[in-house]
Formats: C-alpha cells, sequence, structure tokens
C-alpha cells in the first residue's frame, strides 16, 4: 500500500470536528425518532406548565416572553451539561476515550465537534420552543431587536460551550459520579442564571455572582433586546461586551484544563480502565 | 533514557530503528495499603517486520506496557520507543504511526453503521474521506463484512464487532500495531478470521509491526516470531516459540488424569526427577502436567500415586507446547498465576 503524505493538525483538527459532529446530526436527522420525543416534546412541557403559572398569577405579559425565551435558553444549558461536559467520563467507561487519545487528533477537536452536533439538535429543541410557546400564548417581540438579540445569543453560545469544554475536562478527571454532579449544577444554575424570572429579582449582588454563567447575561440580554422594559442587570451592550470576554477566558481555560488533565492522567493512568 | 539507548538510536537510520525498544522500564501504581509494581525493570527489542506475542497471565502487565507503548500512561522509570520515538516526549508524533485494537472492545457509537463508524475514526488521523472509504471498502470485503457494512454497530454479533474494530485499527495503515488480547471469547471462526488478517497484513510490507498480547498459548505459538513471557512485571524469557520450547524438548511431558481425591501436587512436585508440575481440574477428573527429567521418573510418579489411592483414567506422553515452556519457566501453569 502506497503511504499517503502526513496530513497537516489542521486537517486532522477540522476533520475531527466533523466526524464528532457527525453522530450527533445522524440521530438528529431522524435515526433515532425517540429523540423528538425526549429532546423536543417533553422539555417544552415543563416551558408550557410555568407560562400556566404565571397566567394563572395574572403577572404581566412580558413574563411569558421571559418562560419561552428561558425555556430556549435552558436546552442549551441541559445539553452541555448532559451531552457534552460528561460525554468523556461515558467515552471513558466504553473504551473510545482510549482511542481518541491515541490518535493524533485533540481532545479539544473531539469536544468542539460535540460542541458543533449538540448546537444543531439543541437549537432544533430551542426552535421549537420559542416557536410553539409564543405562537400558543401570543408572546410578541421587538422586531428591531431580533438582529442585536440574535448576535447576543450567538456570544453566549460560543462562551457556554467553552465553559462546557472546561466542565468536560473536570468531570472527566473528577467525576467519579458524574450523575449526581452533573444534577447538583442543574438546578442551581436553571436557579441563578433566572430561566424563568428576571435575575435582577435575586439582588444585584446575586445576579452580579451568577454573571460568571454565560447563560444568565446572555438570557438578559436577549429578554432586554427583544422584550423591551424587562427588568435587567445592566444593559444589552455591556452584557454581551462581558460575554465576549468570557469567550477567550473560558477558551484559555479549557485548552489548559485538557493539556492539565492529559498530563495528569497518563502520569496516574486515569485514561486507563482496564487492568494491568 | 540510558545512554545506551540514546547513541544506538541516533546513529541508526529510521529503517534500521527496532520498532519497539525499552529499557529498564518500571511502572508502579499508587494503592492502598502498598503500591503495586506493575511492571519491574522490562528491557525488549522488537524488531520491525516481527508479530510480537507478550505472553503472560491477567495482571502480569501486560497491558500496562501496551498503555505505555501506545502513550497512554506515562512509565515511572526506564525508557521506551516505539517506530523509534520516545513515548513521553514525542508521543504526538508518534500517535500519527500507532494504532491499538483491544479485546471485547466495545468503543464508538452503537447508532452508527460499520462504514460510518470505520470513517470517523479514519478522520481522527486527518484521512481524506475518499481515501479512507476506499481502505474501509476493501478491509471490509476481506473480513467478510461487507454484507453489513451499512447496519448499525449496535446491531453486530461480537464477532463482527472485533472484526470492525481490526479494520478501524488497520484503515490508518499504522507502523505498528498493538491488539491486547484481540481474540478474547471471540468463536473458534471469528478467531481465525482475526488472526489470519493480522498475518497477511504484517506480510504486505515488510515495515509493518503487531505487538500483540494474550493469554491463549496457541494463538501466540500460531501467530507469532518472537514472544516475550511476562509474569509479574518481569519478562522471564524470551525467544521464538520454537526456542521456548526447545528446554522442555529435553524433558518428558506427560499428561496424567486421575479422579478427584486427596491433593497431590505439592507431593509430586516433591518428587526427585520432576522438573515442574501442574494441575487443573476437569469435570470428575485432574488433570496433571508433569515435565520429568527422564522416562525413569514416572515410576516414582506411579507410586505416589498408588499410595493415594487415587484411579488413574488416563497416562500418555506427548510433545512440549509453550503452556509447557510457561510452567518450566514460571513454575506454575498459566491459570495458577491468574488465581494467585
Amino acid at each position: 500500500m502506497t503511504r499517503a503524505p502526513s496530513p497537516s493538525a489542521s486537517s486532522i483538527f477540522l476533520r475531527t470536528v466533523y466526524a464528532r459532529a457527525y453522530p450527533r446530526l445522524v440521530s438528529t436527522l431522524g435515526r433515532e425518532r425517540s429523540w423528538m420525543l425526549t429532546e423536543i416534546a417533553l422539555p417544552l412541557l415543563g416551558t408550557i406548565a410555568m407560562v400556566y403559572v404565571y397566567q394563572a398569577l395574572h403577572a404581566p405579559r412580558p413574563y411569558l416572553g421571559f418562560v419561552v425565551l428561558g425555556g430556549c435558553m435552558l436546552a442549551y444549558w441541559q445539553n452541555v451539561l448532559w451531552s457534552m461536559a460528561t460525554q468523556f467520563y461515558w467515552d471513558r467507561d466504553n473504551g473510545t476515550l482510549e482511542l481518541y487519545v491515541i490518535s493524533p487528533t485533540s481532545l479539544f477537536a473531539v469536544l468542539l465537534g460535540m460542541a458543533f452536533g449538540g448546537i444543531v439538535v439543541t437549537t432544533a429543541r430551542a426552535a421549537v420552543v420559542l416557536a410553539t410557546g409564543s405562537l400558543l400564548f401570543g408572546v410578541a417581540y421587538e422586531a428591531g431587536g431580533v438582529v442585536p438579540a440574535l448576535g447576543a445569543f450567538v456570544v453566549t453560545l460560543i462562551a457556554l460551550y467553552c465553559l462546557g469544554s472546561v466542565l468536560a475536562a473536570l468531570f472527566l478527571f473528577y467525576g467519579r459520579d458524574v450523575w449526581n454532579l452533573s444534577t447538583a449544577l442543574q438546578e442551581p444554575v436553571y436557579f441563578v442564571s433566572g430561566f424563568y424570572f428576571p435575575v435582577r429579582s435575586l439582588t444585584a449582588y446575586v445576579g452580579g455572582a451568577a454573571s460568571l454563567l454565560p447563560l444568565t447575561l446572555g438570557l438578559d440580554a436577549v429578554r432586554q433586546l427583544l422584550l423591551p422594559g424587562a427588568v435587567a442587570l445592566v444593559g444589552p451592550g455591556v452584557e454581551t461586551l462581558v460575554l465576549a470576554a468570557q469567550v477567550p477566558f473560558y477558551a484559555w481555560l479549557a485548552v489548559l484544563a485538557f493539556r492539565k488533565l492529559e498530563e495528569k492522567a497518563r502520569r496516574e493512568g486515569r485514561l486507563v480502565l482496564r487492568g494491568a | 533514557m540510558t545512554d545506551d539507548l540514546t547513541s544506538s538510536i541516533a546513529s541508526s537510520t529510521p529503517d534500521s530503528l527496532p520498532a519497539v525498544q525499552t529499557r529498564a522500564l518500571r511502572r508502579v501504581y499508587r494503592a492502598t495499603p502498598s503500591e503495586v509494581v506493575a511492571l519491574a525493570g522490562v528491557d525488549l527489542d522488537v524488531g520491525r517486520g516481527e508479530i510480537f506475542g507478550i505472553l503472560g497471565p491477567n495482571g502480569a502487565g501486560k497491558t500496562t506496557l501496551i498503555k505505555i507503548l501506545t502513550t497512554l500512561l506515562l512509565p515511572s522509570s526506564g525508557s521506551a520507543r516505539v517506530d523509534g520515538l520516545d513515548v513521553v516526549r514525542e508521543h504526538r508524533v508518534l500517535r500519527r504511526r500507532i494504532s491499538m485494537v483491544s479485546g471485547g472492545d466495545v468503543s464508538g457509537y452503537g447508532l452508527l453503521t460499520v462504514r460510518e463508524q470505520l470513517w470517523l475514526f479514519s478522520q481522527l488521523h486527518g484521512m481524506r474521506t475518499g481515501e479512507a472509504h476506499a481502505r474501509i471498502d476493501a478491509l471490509l470485503e476481506r473480513l467478510g463484512l461487507a454484507e453489513v457494512a451499512h447496519r448499525k454497530v449496535s446491531a453486530l454479533s461480537s464477532g463482527m464487532r472485533q472484526k470492525m474494530n481490526l479494520i478501524r485499527g488497520l484503515v490508518t495503515d499504522p507502523r505498528v500495531l498493538f491488539l491486547d488480547e484481540p481474540t478474547v471469547a471471540l468463536d473458534v471462526g471469528a478467531a481465525r478470521d482475526v488472526r489470519d488478517e493480522v498475518r497477511r497484513w504484517i506480510a504486505e510490507d515488510g515495515g509493518r509491526t503487531v505487538i500483540l498480547t494474550t493469554h491463549y498459548m496457541h494463538e501466540a505459538d500460531e501467530l507469532c516470531d518472537r514472544i516475550a513471557i511476562v509474569t509479574r512485571g518481569h519478562i522471564v524469557a524470551q525467544g521464538t516459540p520454537t526456542q521456548l520450547k526447545q528446554d522442555v524438548q529435553r524433558e518428558v511431558v506427560v499428561d496424567l488424569s486421575l479422579q478427584r481425591g486427596a491433593p497431590l501436587l505439592d507431593a509430586l512436585r516433591s518428587l526427585e526427577g520432576v522438573a515442574a508440575a501442574s494441575v487443573s481440574p476437569d469435570d470428575s477428573v485432574d488433570r496433571f502436567s508433569l515435565h520429568l527429567a527422564d522416562d525413569a521418573a514416572l515410576s516414582g510418579v506411579l507410586t505416589v500415586v498408588e499410595r493415594s489411592g487415587r484411579r488413574i483414567t488416563a497416562l500418555g506422553k506427548r510433545e512440549p507446547t509453550l503452556e509447557d515452556a510457561f510452567l518450566r519457566l514460571v513454575g506454575r501453569s498459566l491459570s495458577e498465576e491468574e488465581e494467585r
């Protein structure tokens, strides 16, 4: 067999991203039909239930929009937590992580692939929540805010998935009981990110601390831009700038975490599950 | 890295470098109450074009050795080079040249088809999709999996799955292929197909090398050009299967089956003229394997058996096998070693 020229590191990186996104894309595109129920229909019920709570309490109409937008963003957090942060841990259990590590690719490329695949899947879910919730409950959005809100949303996603990469490294290394760890992070983040209420209600101090999570700022910015008059932490421009600053910070932290993780794992044998 | 190893490698051209070379390789795991020495100073030289077997019981250190050579694990001390590259410092380059397939491997994604899964792993090496598909299709054909190319991985039998794993290991055309117990739990036919493909692959290109760990003696005997016998982190012998069996060939190897009864192994081992002995229970009988210095030693054996009152159900001499070589070198059979 003739030996092909060695591919460049960037080619390996890009091919890995696409290849790792592929299983998530094919599952979304109909190979696993149960996904439609578990990933779209059932989560939609949670959002609808919360809207009914607000309606029963005669909350102001913008609050229904709060809930619908919160339901959209919640999908991304769940994706980051359950399908990204925990993924390497499951991959280690079935031996796939070993194969990633001994290949010439980088774990960061694998994670990026997971993230892209996850974003596609989750965006489908978020779009259904947004469309159904908005139509069902007659939520009106500020037309002029759509484009800036999309911009803030994209920056939020980038920062969020960079944070997800950091969590993936931490979970892999410390997460003997990943299930509990994920659960422990799920509800508190729902709470401090203000998925179903304006985070400012928690006082500026708690809101400020919660701003370390891209979701908090992103959701607050998108709500301000689409639902004028919403109670907010600070202006959407400032929030988007802080989010933009979080991107390189979390990306750097993720690269650092994976470098340290691999070094330590090779030293301590933590990438290996099989016996001596 | 030792100075000797550095200078010998520096003065070599790439093709003359050994495929694998280790010196005083040691790996210790931290554990409670005391640390576990998985490798206790291993020296190994594997030439290009070889199928090299690492044979030993579970827990002998085989998998630790493989993990170090495949860059998954750092050695505690000593040095190791694969394809001329240091596994500690040059691991990123080395990963372009190696591949690993483990027995019972369930890696990957069950919802993908066989062809998609193989393509996915080829992309981690940056292969162009057209080239990857051409190689995948050829290998699927060769291993009799062409018909299931578009079947979901989750629907494969264990034999098919392991053949697919082997293709995954071959598709990136590695210089050194590591096979860690590749036929464990496979039926006879699937195990034979895997062994046949390994032989064919190595015969295609003299620059390729296979490192195989197994605790199936017959597999090592049939497949390997040379073998290292590992036990408790040490290499106790290495050579061709014929060389390893040579020591035993001077002895008389006797299989003796006795009806179950009082333990006899220690009494037999203590007899003059009995070089080694092992026993494996089988249904209602105990099968003893005895290495005798000469035929005359058999009379002592029969006396001990008679005194024990146990009935002989079968007795016969046979040609020595690798199992016998292992017993002679280690003093216990492979299964006894695993139980310790």
